[in-house]
């Protein structure tokens, strides 16, 4: 594997009170990659992200964006006790970094979430323009003052050149959440690009779509990925979009990595199929 | 201490009174998660039709018709006011009840016509004064933590076993859940208002009998105090609202006690603020998390 | 083209109602004496206007469900009179401390300057801005430990903060500041309803031009889905307090002129019940509505102050009826109609739109200007 992974997670296990959600994970993403995360629901795919993009603090481990720690962690206070995942010593001499999620997605990783979370009384148009606020340099006073009007133009024109590409400029002044399901979660992967991401992670961008949809989504992943340079973390349920569009996979199941690899090394994993099918008691 | 004394005990009494009007908050935000603004001015208005019926009918008659009148206000708040708002956002509960305080104050005002109504004919007994440990006091202050302690145990005992009971701590867990396991959420809901009226409508009977008048704003002060209360022994729950009231009557008394009475509500909203950013559960609450 | 052109049109119109306004202010103030109710609406309408456009630019914009606004009303207002009473008068108002500590006055200050007319104005305008920064400054430590609890904690958090704040404006041993219970009165009060209007209009402007801009976005995209706002590398805590800050500066700002309007003023005004006024004002006018606001502020002051006031004194339109309309019947009335708005129309008379110059011109073009050969007829016979 690359010795420069962009994204990198070293043990990190993230446990509620005493039930485990991520057990022990490690894995990379190297640049110009597409992986993918998969696993019965409940595996913890979620929680993992939520990890690596600050909304949750992980137990323990260590998260690295372009080989710098962004979040360290390790067990403390009363889940010094209970802490139940392993290599709780690991990182105890280690300060903890705790980001809030605005400093990761500052960091160049963006994200969509699995439950379309689109800003509702906004515009098409507003919801991509408000993810680029991040990334203006004016303040608040040259703002109500109107004094950045060039940067202001400049960012109006990069909204509608994203909205261009994602085929929505006709729906520029509608409500967001007017749009069609499928429209959503296009227009949530427009949001995320706005803020200039080098990583994107996507939790089921396909969820909910037909098998044509579904490709068709899979084709423009790959074609963004290309035009802005981009490596992507992505969950998904859809075998087909995961086998034919990922260059590599992880599976879990309950929080534990069960098997890594290229597509067709996961596809034929026993423990992969177990994990989806099940396991009858007397096998 | 000597001197100490008479606020000391001023203050359990005081307690007492917080407690009861601190039950019918905690209980609401429990299952509603709302904090019921016109709970304190229900409390007014129980006050106000104790000093009327007082004047003019028979002790037997006038407290079963506070207790009434204060019940069935609580009852009509929540229908009116409350149900309609059921999936609408907090935000728009906690307007609608302050909206409902507002409206009860200048209906209240317009009805007294606005002057403090003075207590006339506090009830027998427990109005009379008498000396314990060389501290002058009226008979209430010692039957107000007795008959609270005593009313606190009949309704953990009713929460505990009564079907009613089972369905309001089920409400107050999830109240989607226990809806979809056939709890009558709008009868707990009812239920839980009147029982929180009810209390407060004791708490008013005690209270105004150890002050000389009733205002329209009578009720703002003591219903802060005691929300006050039920935050700081963990909203939602019953032994930790009582435990707060006791500790917030105790402290306003001793502050008074001291000499800074200017600050003893500065001092309440303080702790209020403190263990808010500390431990937002309070004492005895738990924690709730959302879901991202 | 069409729309340069629309848009053109729309600041024609808009100048034209902005100079309508001010010919109709001056024309007011020119003929009506200063005590004439319509001049006393116009001025406590307009401070309620900015007070409640600044709690909606919190509470209906950046979704912070906070009840302290009489607090930082109070800090405005008290900085406003303590900073401006003129000094001669300063021993008759701080009879009991002294004449108090501070010796001179902001407004006296300028006029020597710059004149009675000019020098006075500003120097009333600057002790404004400086109440507002008080306020401000106030709402900057208070939003460090409040702004990160949730909806109804805040409120109630706020709500605390507010009437501590009161109760340390009456302590006594700060009287020789703030003039312990004791009434605070003789600072200086613009001649004009026009000056109210023309400085709440400027301030309600900034306010619009914030709400639009990027940090406006960011603010509703707080109040619409935090997490998707704190994903999309928006700093919650920051931006919060930013919004709570700028709130209460208008707050402050507000209530160092409602003090001037009424010529005294007093801790124990700002009590939590002037907050849930605001509120509901806000409410009825719509959350996230700046002209709802202004609006539902002008209609609610002139209904209490001047068109309901037969409801209190016995008689109402042409009713007399002395056993119903009394005393407190027009506040019972205003609050049941509130009431109705708050559980049938909870969206306030505006929802969230906002009433623009760009509609009117929609409205009129629709009335006039787009003539189709139908009611082409129509327009030759008006």
């Amino acid at each position: 594997m690359s010795e420069n992974p962009i994204l990198r997670l070293e043990n990190v296990t993230m446990q509620f009170g005493g039930v485990v959600a991520v057990n022990n994970l490690s894995l990379q993403v190297n640049p110009g990659e597409i992986v993918a995360l998969i696993g019965p629901n409940g595996a913890g795919k979620t929680t993992a992200f939520n990890c690596i993009t600050g909304v949750y603090q992980p137990t323990n481990g260590i998260v690295e964006f372009e080989g710098k720690p962004i979040v360290v962690a390790h067990p403390e206070g009363k889940m010094k006790k209970i802490y139940a995942g392993e290599n709780a010593a690991l990182y105890a001499d280690r300060h903890s970094v705790n980001p809030t999620p605005d400093t990761i997605t500052k960091l160049g990783i963006a994200r969509t979430f699995q439950n379309i979370r689109l800003w509702k009384s906004m515009t098409v148009f507003e919801n991509v323009l408000t993810a680029k606020h991040m990334l203006a340099k004016q303040n608040v006073f040259s703002a109500t003052l109107r004094l950045a009007r060039a940067e202001d133009r400049q960012m109006a024109e990069e909204t509608e050149a994203l909205l261009a590409e994602q085929d929505l400029l006709k729906y520029r002044d509608d409500l967001a959440t007017s749009l069609p399901y499928g429209l959503q979660r296009r227009l949530e992967i427009a949001r995320a690009l706005a803020t200039k991401p080098k990583l994107l992670l996507l939790d089921e961008p396909a969820a909910g779509m037909n098998p044509q949809e579904t490709q068709e989504l899979g084709e423009f992943v790959v074609q963004i990925k290309e035009k802005y340079g981009l490596s992507i973390l992505l969950i998904e349920h859809h075998m087909d979009f995961v086998m034919n569009f990922s260059d590599r996979i992880y599976a879990i199941d309950f929080g534990k990595l069960i098997c890594d690899g290229t597509p067709d090394v996961v596809s034929n994993d026993q423990r992969v199929i177990d994990a989806y099918l099940g396991v009858s008691e007397d096998e | 201490m000597e001197a100490l004394l008479p606020y000391i005990i001023n203050g359990v009494s005081a307690g007492g009174q917080y407690a009861l009007i601190a039950i019918g908050y905690t209980l609401v935000y429990g299952i509603l998660r709302l904090i019921n603004f016109a709970h304190g001015d229900v409390f007014m208005v129980a006050g106000l039709v104790m000093v009327y019926t007082t004047s003019s009918m028979p002790l037997y008659v006038s407290i079963p018709i506070v207790l009434i009148c204060t019940v069935v206000l609580g009852f009509a708040i929540e229908r009116v006011a409350y149900k309609p708002l059921r999936s609408a956002p907090r935000m728009s509960l906690m307007i609608s009840a302050i909206g409902v305080s507002y409206l009860i104050q200048n209906l209240a005002f317009y009805i007294t016509g606005g002057l403090p109504k003075p207590v006339l004919n506090p009830i027998p007994w427990v109005s009379e004064t008498i000396t314990i440990l060389g501290a002058t006091t009226k008979r209430v202050t010692l039957v107000t933590p007795v008959l609270t302690i005593l009313l606190v145990f009949v309704l953990v005992y009713f929460i505990k076993n009564t079907k009613i009971g089972m369905g309001m701590r089920a409400a107050s867990r999830d109240f989607e859940t226990a809806r979809l396991m056939g709890v009558k959420i709008n009868t707990v809901i009812s239920f839980t208002f009147i029982v929180g009226s009810f209390l407060a409508a004791v708490g008013s009977i005690l209270y105004f009998t150890n002050y000389p008048s009733v205002a329209i704003t009578s009720g703002s002060l003591p219903g802060l105090r005691a929300f006050i209360a039920a935050v700081f022994g963990g909203i939602g729950s019953i032994p930790g609202a009582v435990v707060g009231a006791f500790i917030i009557g105790l402290c306003e008394e001793m502050i008074k006690g001291l000499g800074y009475s200017t600050f003893s509500d500065a001092f309440t909203f303080a702790l209020l603020i403190i263990v808010l950013c500390v431990k937002p559960t309070g004492l005895f609450g738990e924690k709730v998390t959302d879901k991202v | 083209m069409i729309n340069k052109y629309s848009v053109r049109k729309e600041s024609i119109v808009g100048i034209a109602l902005l100079l309508i306004l001010l010919a109709v202010m001056t024309v007011i103030d020119f003929f009506l004496p200063s005590y004439h109710i319509a001049v006393m609406v116009i001025k406590k309408a307009s401070v309620y206007a900015l007070v409640a456009v600044s709690m909606n630019l919190l509470n209906g914009f950046t979704g912070l469900f906070s009840l302290g606004q009489a607090g930082f009303m109070l800090l405005g207002a008290y900085t406003y009179a303590i900073f401006s009473i003129p000094v001669a008068k300063r021993a008759g108002v701080y009879q009991y401390f002294d004449g108090g500590w501070i010796q001179f006055s902001i407004p006296e200050f300028f006029s020597e300057f710059l004149g009675e007319t000019i020098g006075l104005n500003m120097g009333i305008i600057l002790t404004l801005i400086l109440g507002g920064l008080v306020a401000a400054f106030f709402a900057y430590l208070i939003g460090l430990p409040v702004l990160r609890l949730k909806s109804d904690y805040l409120a109630i958090a706020t709500l605390g903060f507010a009437e501590i704040l009161r109760a340390f404006f009456q302590w006594p041993n700060l009287g020789p500041l703030t003039n312990g219970s004791n009434l605070l009165k003789s600072y200086p009060d613009f001649k004009s309803a026009t000056g109210y209007v023309v400085l709440i209009g400027i301030f309600i402007a900034m306010i619009v031009l914030l709400v639009n801009s990027t940090y406006g976005r960011a603010f509703k995209a707080i109040r619409d889905d935090e997490i998707a706002a704190e994903a999309m590398g928006i700093n919650l805590a920051k931006h919060k307090r930013l919004a709570f800050i700028i709130s209460s500066f208008f707050a402050g700002i507000g209530g160092g002129m409602l003090a001037m309007y009424m010529g005294t003023l007093q801790a124990l005004s700002f009590k939590s019940t002037m907050t849930y006024e605001i509120l509901l004002v806000v409410v009825m006018g719509g959350i996230g509505s700046i002209t709802g606001s202004v609006i539902t502020s002008f209609m609610y002051i002139a209904s209490m102050e001047w068109l309901l006031r037969g409801l209190d004194s016995g008689t109402f339109l042409g009713i007399h009826a002395p056993g119903v309309f009394k005393n407190g019947f027009r506040m019972a009335v205003v609050s049941l109609i509130i009431m109705v708005v708050v559980l049938f129309f909870s969206k306030g008379i505006m929802g969230d739109r906002e009433f623009s110059v760009k509609g009117i011109v929609k409205f009129f073009d629709r009335l006039f200007g787009k003539k189709t050969p139908k009611n082409a007829g129509g327009d030759g016979n008006v």
